[in-house]
């Protein structure tokens, strides 16, 4: 494939040099002087210096020929005008910008790029899994259908420790799915699976589900 | 009319002026409160220090009751991002954007961003300056 990566800072140095790796035809496009220098003396040359939202700049890389865009430098705005000029000027099938403001991940959505990346939340996603106590993790998101994959766990005080999955009040759009018990194997529950202390369940709900989920499930 | 300014520099405190004067509501927001500086002392509109590319920001500055929003900073980039979070996410009516460099002025324009290049209409005034003196 051929891919385009703008920005080559610390992350689109190694991004392009895993891509070459992988046998890729990559092409970085770097504003700094010393910056592409640097780049073109480690990678060979694949390192254009030039502003990746100017048309003029992606015509020069090819980006009519692009299989795949990727704009990672460390300005959200800067991302987002590269990922539509590629898009609309030169149709490049996929579009990927990274994102600083998780809050730009709906708008850049809105706004037709193809996939986002944030890395603000991943870091939280990473601690939110590391933190034991905490009462809900997210594990996946699955955005075209408004769904998420979540991880509850069962605190040994609760109040469902001992109940049947039936007697507990789900909100309807979650469903439970797996449970991993402490001791026991992981299994599918069904109505009448009890709850133990310590299990780890992971359901499918909806954000705005998700308050309901985490109490029905841990009592309080 | 409530009018919505991203970035108080030359032309956005001039404009906030003279829409003041005219009786309209405006908001003018800079990333900078040192920039505000340029506004008159008797503008009776907001000043708003925040990011007109935040979410957040342009909630304060009112961009959900707006009717028009005017994006004037340094940056096309932000100018260009921001005139999109107004026109498509707040669906104010009236947005305006400037944007220096031409060809990213005309892709934005074909993208339904109403917007314009200091640099082509200083250009082309000049030009027809210079030919009508001939």
């Amino acid at each position: 494939m051929y891919i385009i990566v703008i920005g080559g800072g610390k992350l689109g140095y190694y991004l392009a040099r895993a891509l070459l790796d992988e046998g890729h035809e990559i092409l970085v496009v770097e504003k700094d002087p010393a910056r592409t220098e640097f780049i073109c003396s480690e990678l060979g040359s694949v390192c254009l210096r030039g502003d990746g939202c100017e048309v003029a700049t992606l015509t020069e890389v090819g980006t009519g020929r692009a299989d795949m865009f990727i704009a990672v430098t460390g300005d959200d705005e800067d991302n987002l005008v590269a990922c539509q000029v590629a898009k609309h000027k030169f149709n490049v099938p996929r579009t990927i910008a990274r994102i600083s403001n998780p809050k730009n991940e709906a708008i850049f959505k809105e706004l037709g790029i193809d996939v986002t990346v944030s890395s603000t939340n991943i870091i939280l996603e990473s601690i939110a899994e590391e933190v034991p106590t905490h009462p809900l993790t997210h594990l996946l998101d699955i955005r075209d259908k408004g769904l998420e994959i979540v991880e509850v766990k069962i605190p040994p005080d609760s109040k469902t420790v001992g109940k049947p999955v039936k007697e507990l009040s789900l909100p309807p759009e979650s469903k439970l799915f797996l449970i991993i018990g402490k001791q026991q194997k992981p299994h599918v529950p069904t109505a009448n699976t009890v709850l133990q202390a310590e299990d780890q369940i992971i359901a499918v709900t909806t954000p705005e589900s998700e308050e309901a989920l985490r109490t029905a499930l841990r009592g309080s | 009319m409530k009018v919505v300014i991203m970035g108080c520099g030359r032309v956005g405190s001039r404009l906030a002026g003279l829409l003041d004067i005219e009786g309209h509501s405006v908001t003018i927001m800079d990333t900078d409160a040192y920039s505000f500086r340029r506004l008159s002392p008797d503008f009776g509109g907001t000043a708003l220090v925040g990011d007109g590319i935040d979410e957040e920001s342009l909630k304060k500055a009112g961009i959900e009751e707006a009717d028009a929003f005017v994006a004037l900073t340094q940056g096309d980039n932000r100018n260009v991002m921001a005139s999109q979070i107004a026109k498509h996410i707040f669906n104010v009516p009236k947005v305006f954007c400037r944007i220096y460099d031409p060809l990213r002025r005309e892709l934005f324009g074909s993208l339904g961003i109403e917007a314009f290049s200091p640099t082509t209409i200083f250009a082309q005034m000049l030009k027809e300056k210079l030919e009508a003196e001939e």
